[in-house]
């Protein structure tokens, strides 16, 4: 199972760099209109159609028929692709010969830039709402665990409430009642908060009995008789302790947390059109769903997102892990 | 043993109820503190208009009193009226949630139907391609999400025709949104069971029955099957759960009419008493599945009762 998990990873990491490279990668601006409305995905040639040898070049699209926006191949013509020109790995300079790698939406804009610029938001909402859960999940779950008694009951008395909870109702009723219209930035703060206030509990509990277990044992004890004070056991002697089950935890927030602005953005709550994130542009793809029988490149961020969580599952492990997790979620959440 | 049991069952109900209260106040007081309401909707009038409108709708009312009168009503199970729709939020909700019940049921059944057995199935038999396809296909159903599996499903529908899509009506509805909703679950069930067969498998009252002479048959039906059935039954509820949860996005994809879409036509609207009375029926919901897996665990292993 090694090799699935690196493969997994590996996945996972491509993504994030190429969110973090989408303008450098992106070979056309993600907001910028072609004239070629639902163009097909077109692939790089070397070898031209009379079986001559080039530099990579594509073949220019022109519309065929205009009421099926059927497209065909001019092979007639040569358009060369120029290489980091304008801070971008490979383009076209004839704006009507756009390299489309995964074509064109409804307006003629690339699907590929907008993918590889919405891995940015999507991604970036989900890793940056992970980190938030971690680090006040930790707090919380090591401080209730540490410190037993009432503290620790009114923390996992919230924790547990939130925990049994359907998450996306839950993040969907705290969004629909902020103001509806927000710009893009305000976009991305409000919904990584939220799902940081959902995504702590899931991160504190498995801390919290944690701690709660190694906090009596004799390595604690004898750090406290060499006169550690509270901060340093929890941060030098019981994180560590729950290192693990914060990991395994983190691989189950992400896709989840990933998947909640998805869905959150394709009802329209999220990120929206013209700010390209994998759930606006499933939105603006799901408006017309005869069109994607006809253009199923338009379901490309489906694609990335399906990629992205299975890798991170394969990442995370084999069936017993993903078991124990599951299990130590909820099991005694009601007892 | 009995007073435990009803002690027991009196503080789960407790805790049903004190969901059902907290989830759905929380839910009103939320949907009444967004800003705007239902008034923004009706056609631009003059302001006395709307200051008869909103006073009409109760909608001049301090949060207190709102909802001091919603929780008097409660109490006699009266869920007051949708200002969006103008019926009243139980008939609503009624039928809503019977359409959301249908879809996650369909979709339960399913899932433990194919799941279970394929479960024991990948763990009694080690050898032959099979089993390893079996996991490969159970861990992409376990991350491939109600909301991807729906739109692709509907997309598969509408270039082949074989299915109609969205809505409600025949049972051929059904299968889109109930099978997007299902394979995740599936997926789950079919690994637990293996994962919790195969530790089964290797118990000392299995060795026993073994040794006792019984058919390998009988030896993995009755026994471990059984026995394996606490910890997957354990995770019952939050497959409940997740289904709900799944539902919200297979609803909107296809057209559902369910409770997920209701709710959020509600936020949207802000319709207070449509919100309320939606996250009632939910946190019912909830309370029924956790209750009923609970049941369920029960009666597979006996000890659950006695340990606390």
């Amino acid at each position: 199972m090694t090799l699935g998990r690196g493969a997994g990873a590996i996945l996972v990491a491509l993504w994030i760099v190429a969110g973090i490279f989408a303008p450098f990668l992106s070979p056309n601006p993600p907001t910028m209109q072609f004239e070629l409305p639902y163009a097909p995905p077109m692939r790089p040639h070397v070898i031209d159609a009379d079986g001559g040898l080039h530099a990579p070049f594509v073949y220019p699209v022109r519309i065929g028929n205009l009421l099926e926006r059927r497209y065909e191949i001019d092979r007639s013509r040569r358009v060369p692709l120029s290489w980091l020109r304008d801070g971008r790995l490979a383009t076209t300079t004839d704006p009507a010969a756009p390299l489309l790698i995964l074509g064109a939406d409804a307006i003629g804009r690339d699907v590929f830039a907008r993918l590889l610029h919405g891995a940015r938001a999507s991604l970036g909402v989900a890793l940056v709402a992970c980190l938030l859960s971690l680090v006040a999940g930790t707090l919380i779950g090591a401080a209730a665990g540490y410190a037993g008694g009432l503290v620790d009951e009114a923390f996992m008395g919230v924790a547990d409430f939130l925990i049994i909870l359907p998450t996306i109702y839950v993040v969907l009723a705290l969004r629909a009642v902020m103001p509806l219209v927000l710009e893009p930035w305000q976009v991305f703060w409000l919904l990584t908060i939220l799902l940081g206030a959902v995504g702590w509990p899931f991160v504190a509990r498995p801390v919290r009995a944690i701690v709660a277990v190694e906090s009596r044992r004799e390595y604690v004890e004898a750090a406290r008789a060499t006169g550690a004070g509270p901060v340093r056991i929890v941060v030098r002697h019981l994180a560590p302790a729950a290192a693990s089950a914060i990991a395994t935890q983190v691989t189950l927030l992400l896709p989840a947390f990933v998947l909640a602005e998805a869905t959150l953005s394709f009802v329209g709550l999220g990120f929206v059109d013209p700010t390209p994130s994998w759930g606006s542009m499933l939105m603006d793809a799901g408006r017309n769903v005869r069109a994607l029988a006809d253009f199923p490149w338009l379901l490309a961020p489906a694609g990335a997102l399906i990629i992205f969580v299975l890798g991170l599952h394969v990442a995370a492990a084999e069936a017993g892990q993903i078991r124990s997790t599951l299990g130590r979620g909820r099991y005694h959440v009601t007892d | 043993m009995a007073r435990t049991l009803i002690r027991r069952v009196f503080r789960r109900l407790g805790f049903a109820t004190l969901l059902v209260l907290l989830v759905s106040s929380s839910a009103l007081v939320l949907a009444r503190l967004a800003p705007g309401d239902t008034t923004d909707a009706f056609d631009a009038r003059t302001p006395e208009q709307i200051a008869e409108d909103r006073r009409r709708l109760g909608l001049d009312l301090p949060l207190h009193e709102v909802y001091g009168q919603w929780l008097a009503r409660l109490i006699r199970l009266d869920l007051g009226t949708s200002l969006k729709y103008q019926r009243p939020v139980s008939e609503l909700v009624g039928e809503r949630s019977a359409n959301t019940a249908l879809l996650a049921s369909t979709a339960l059944a399913l899932a433990t139907v194919v799941g279970l057995p394929l479960g024991v199935f990948t763990a009694s038999r080690r050898r032959g391609l099979i089993p390893p396809l079996v996991r490969a296909g159970s861990v992409a159903a376990l991350s491939a999400p109600p909301l991807l599996t729906s739109l692709a499903l509907v997309l598969l529908a509408a270039r082949t025709g074989w299915l109609p899509i969205g809505g409600i009506g025949t049972v051929w509805h059904l299968v889109i949104p109930a099978l997007a909703l299902a394979l995740p679950a599936m997926g789950t069930l079919e690994r637990l069971q293996a994962g919790a067969l195969s530790e089964t498998l290797h118990e000392r009252f299995m060795v026993a029955a073994v040794a006792r002479g019984v058919p390998d048959r009988s030896l993995l039906w009755r026994h471990a099957f059984r026995a394996s059935l606490a910890p997957v039954l354990g995770v019952y509820a939050i497959i409940v759960a997740s289904l709900f949860s799944g539902s919200f996005a297979v609803e909107i994809v296809t057209s559902w009419p369910g409770l997920g879409r209701l709710m959020f036509d509600a936020l949207i609207a802000r319709d207070i008493h449509l919100v309320a009375g939606c996250a009632v029926a939910g946190s019912c919901f909830l309370a029924a599945g956790s209750l009923a897996a609970d049941a369920a665990l029960a009666w597979a292993d006996p000890r659950t009762g006695e340990a606390s």
